[in-house]
């Protein structure tokens, strides 16, 4: 796919813009040109919407496209499908590539091939160390001024556990309003670690990841930060321990900004009694209480936005025992359907707040432009058209990722995203690509 | 009975109480000129060991042997395995190979079971110990010698209603303490199990047994004591400060053997690291079964094997009248 | 051995007739065996052991000194293993004397297609080597599958394949009697 020149417009009849009630809008040469009610359809291809939700491009912070280095998980062509599929129009891919992104050159491949993909804006994060080792900081400045202009440092996969490094990391991104997002894990607690410590670890002999090795180190990042007085942004909180440290940074008003994994939202470590590695994802999957304690925390702002930590591996990195298969799940194609599942079909939150937690609060916190907008006139047509009424059973073999490590297979989940918007182009067509 | 063996869980009172009275018939071949049965004739078993463990292999060995299953020993060491062979595409090869039933040994907690349950082989799978998560037939064996021991002569049909027996060591990493923990339970008895809380897991409280620091306390009102190996390399990790200390605090020596009701007895799964969890006085002395428990380890395995493969399906535990 | 009738069971052998039948074959086994000196009795189980029991007192009655009984379960040398699931196995138990040498007199209580007694003689095997190995049952009720035959008999019943006989014994059932049923639907050849 390529930019054409030719003019564009594109009229959606019906659609109920965040949820509210039904009206037009008028897309012209990516920017929406008109929002109202019986907009003319002349010249203009019409989409009848017929009250369906209408959304904001859904922004990811942090996605795993494992191009470079692992190709045979996915590529940046292969994920950013994914992601227009699941109604994204700009991820952000974590460093942890082969090479790893923690040099402009690397970053900026990463990002022109997001450009080249046309499916959905790829921001390339970048690695807050030296080959994610912890040891000596990346040339964080040399990756902001690249083309790619990165603003959001991540060694994810991995936790920056020594306090000095991070303290400097997150001093030294003020100077561009760069953000460190942490993998939160403190290493020697988690040494070998399988799963959730707790009833079932003990039950099926596999060594538990303690929530206090998470919460340990966001609670030493969220002093580190209100000390040096950076921004500071915490990946995949898991435990009901972490959403109330996070509150009480922010009820201090220190700049500190949480995100949750759809799978978090929904799954629990009762599902490991199984021994089903699809299930085997890092941080673990937890508890029923934290399940519960951070979709509160997600729908009263407490955690800032939903992201998937799409984890594509090979086939055989997961049908093999549970101790040798790779941790991680993807996500891009179900997030919102597990979202609506466990937060708005639960009435803890409205589809505004869907937008903020999966648009408009991602782009800010990446200082993302373009994206995470109103939708509004003037505003670029970076749009999802959401069928929230629309159930089906998980099936992996339609997926567009290049991997299937989907904890969600048979699952009945609700909604589908049916039309895919990024600067006006359908990426996405009655829930196909394009 | 379940079609595979991978937890103590799978075994309902009355399988278990199966197995130990089918295990007593197995016993008596051992007395008979030709220790050997046609059962399993035609049947294939193969130990598959990812892990080193000659005295359970060659325990499974010889159960099956006595049964008359023709035996293949397929051990990762040396073995495509250690080149990187997946359990799977081993498995396969098992498949391949015709196993009725395939005894593993896996360093991975839920290896068995993901053997068992993942499509890859269509017989049944035996839990021969995996990582740190269960190793059922050793609880069975331990269940065995108990009632073999506390019970008068023909204790066949009885459980363990009302025995208290205790658990001591690295309860954590112990895959015979949660096989037996389950177990032991299941057949009626009251299970404790002590060590320093460094060595419990978190989430025992959901156990079925009660959880005792010190062992002092618990040893008059124990009618089998358990002895774990306890590894020296946890030293390191600081499980606990030092042996010489470890051995104080949770060993059992001639002094607290004493403490012990008369007809209680000391338990070990082996192999006995001697001076550490046991010292040589109890370990030689005749109220410890560690020898007893090889020997019965067969007669249990060859029970469990039976049951499993000795007819169309495994054991139906409402007895069907003949 | 039998499968439980269906209702309408017939009784062929009443607790006088047992008793009577088992005192004969008492009787022969001594006249047979020459004062049943070397004799051990094995009963196969469940009933089969009880006969043995109830023989074994009368043959010390009869020749004065006790007769070594035992059991001998048969059940892992069966050739019907794998078309049913795993059974439940029963005691053996051979008399602290040994069989090696010894007239060995199996006691069961139908005998039927023949292949428990097959299956008992390979036990049997496994075991030691008697002299000589006989056959007592208390009920012959025909249709052999096997060339085997009893050596004492109590009853020959004839029956058909679509009938059962269910030998009970006070040890085991409370009461003494065969009765004679129809089988509900269970094929012929397992028996």
């Amino acid at each position: 796919m390529s930019e054409t020149a030719t003019p564009r417009r594109t009229l959606i009849k019906g659609a109920k813009i965040l949820g509210g009630r039904p009206q037009d809008v008028l897309v012209e040469n990516g920017t929406i040109a008109e929002i109202g009610s019986g907009l003319p359809a002349a010249g203009a291809t019409v989409i009848e919407a017929d009250g369906r939700i209408l959304l904001p491009g859904l922004v990811d912070l942090h996605t795993h496209l494992r191009e470079p280095g692992r190709e045979d998980s996915e590529t940046v062509l292969t994920g950013t499908r994914a992601a227009a599929a699941g109604g994204y129009t700009a991820v952000h891919a974590m460093a942890n590539t082969f090479p790893v992104a923690d040099t402009a050159g690397v970053v900026e491949q990463v990002w022109r091939l997001g450009r080249e993909s046309g499916y959905c804006d790829v921001q390339p994060i970048g690695a807050v160390t030296v080959g994610l080792g912890g040891k000596q900081l990346a040339e964080l400045g040399a990756m902001h001024d690249s083309a790619a202009g990165v603003t959001v440092f991540s060694d994810d996969g991995k936790c920056v556990d020594d306090a000095v490094i991070m303290r400097r990391a997150l001093e030294y991104v003020k100077a561009f309003d760069g953000v460190v997002a942490q993998h939160a894990q403190e290493p020697r607690l988690t040494e070998g670690a399988q799963m959730n410590e707790g009833t079932v670890s003990a039950e099926l002999g596999l060594t538990g990841w303690p929530a206090v090795a998470e919460e340990s180190i966001i609670a030493r990042d969220i002093l580190l930060a209100a000390h040096v007085g950076s921004r500071l942004h915490i990946c995949h909180l898991s435990t009901a321990g972490s959403v109330e440290l996070v509150r009480w940074a922010k009820s201090k008003g220190w700049r500190v900004t949480a995100e949750v994994t759809p799978h978090h939202l929904l799954l629990t470590d009762e599902l490991v009694r199984s021994y089903d590695p699809v299930y085997k994802v890092n941080p673990p999957l937890r508890t029923e209480t934290d399940v519960l304690a951070l979709r509160e925390a997600l729908a009263d702002g407490t955690i800032d936005i939903v992201a998937t930590d799409h984890a594509p591996h090979p086939h055989e990195d997961k049908d093999c025992e549970w101790g040798a298969a790779a941790m991680g799940m993807i996500g891009l194609e179900t997030a919102l359907s597990v979202v609506q599942h466990t937060m708005v079909d639960t009435g803890l939150m409205d589809w505004a707040k869907v937008a903020d937690r999966m648009a408009y609060a991602p782009a800010a916190i990446g200082r993302l432009a373009g994206h995470g907008r109103p939708v509004a006139v003037g505003e670029p047509a970076n749009l999802t058209l959401v069928d929230p009424a629309y159930r089906s059973l998980v099936d992996p073999a339609g997926f567009v990722s290049r991997s299937r490590n989907t904890p969600y297979k048979g699952r009945e989940l609700p909604g589908r995203v049916t039309h895919t918007f990024l600067r006006g182009r359908a990426t996405v067509t009655d829930g196909n690509l394009t | 009975m379940k079609r595979h063996l991978i937890s103590a869980t799978d075994l309902s009172h009355d399988d278990a109480v199966l197995i130990l009275d089918t295990a007593e018939e197995m016993g008596r071949i051992a007395d008979r000129p030709i220790k050997k049965l046609p059962t399993l004739r035609g049947r294939t078993v193969v130990n598959l060991f990812f892990e080193d463990s000659t005295r359970t292999r060659i325990s499974f060995e010889a159960a099956a042997k006595r049964l008359s299953a023709d035996v293949i020993n397929f051990s990762a060491k040396g073995s495509s395995v250690s080149k990187g062979e997946s359990l799977k595409d081993t498995a396969l090869t098992l498949q391949a190979m015709g196993a009725d039933a395939v005894v593993i040994r896996h360093h991975d907690s839920g290896a068995p079971h993901r053997l068992a349950t993942s499509g890859w082989i269509g017989g049944s799978v035996v839990n021969a110990g995996d990582g740190t998560h269960e190793h059922p037939t050793q609880a069975l064996l331990d269940a065995y010698t108990i009632r073999r021991r506390l019970a008068a002569a023909g204790a066949a049909g009885t459980d363990l209603a009302g025995r208290r027996i205790t658990i001591v060591g690295d309860i954590l990493h112990s895959r015979v303490a949660r096989s037996n923990v389950h177990l032991l339970h299941t057949l009626g008895a009251e299970v404790t199990v002590v060590a320093p809380p460094t060595l419990v897991p978190i989430g025992v409280e959901h156990w079925p047994c009660a959880v005792s620091y010190d062992l002092d306390a618990v040893l008059p009102k124990s009618d089998a004591v358990m002895m774990l190996r306890v590894q020296r390399e946890r030293m390191n990790a600081a499980y606990f400060p030092t042996e010489r200390e470890y051995a104080r605090r949770y060993g059992l020596n001639g002094d607290r053997m004493a403490r012990m009701p008369g007809h209680a007895i000391v338990m070990h799964p082996g192999p006995m690291n001697r001076g550490m969890e046991i010292t040589a006085e109890v370990a030689d002395s005749p109220r410890c079964t560690a020898v007893e428990q090889v020997t019965n380890g067969v007669s249990v395995r060859m029970a469990v094997l039976y049951l499993l493969l000795g007819g169309a399906e495994p054991a139906a535990t409402k007895e069907t009248h003949e | 051995m039998d499968t439980p009738e269906s209702p309408p069971a017939r009784s062929v052998l009443e607790a006088p007739d047992i008793a009577r039948a088992l005192t004969r074959i008492a009787h022969e086994i001594v006249e047979r065996a020459k004062g049943a000196d070397d004799v051990v009795l094995l009963g196969i189980p469940t009933r089969g052991v009880a006969l043995a029991h109830r023989l074994t007192a009368r043959l010390a009655e009869i020749t004065g000194h006790p007769v070594p009984v035992g059991s001998l379960d048969i059940t892992m040398y069966r050739d019907d293993l794998r078309l049913r699931p795993a059974r439940a196995l029963a005691r053996t138990e051979i008399p602290g004397s040994g069989i090696d040498g010894a007239l060995v007199v199996l006691v069961d209580d139908v005998l039927f297609s023949g292949r428990t007694i097959r299956a008992a003689l390979d036990a049997l095997g496994d075991i030691g080597r008697p002299r000589a190995v006989q056959l007592a049952v208390l009920v012959d009720r025909g249709h052999r599958e096997l060339p085997i035959r009893a050596d004492y008999v109590g009853k020959n019943i004839p029956t058909s394949l679509r009938e059962t006989v269910k030998v009970q014994l006070t040890e085991e059932d409370g009461r003494d009697g065969v009765l004679l049923g129809v089988r509900e639907d269970a094929p012929a050849a397992e028996r």
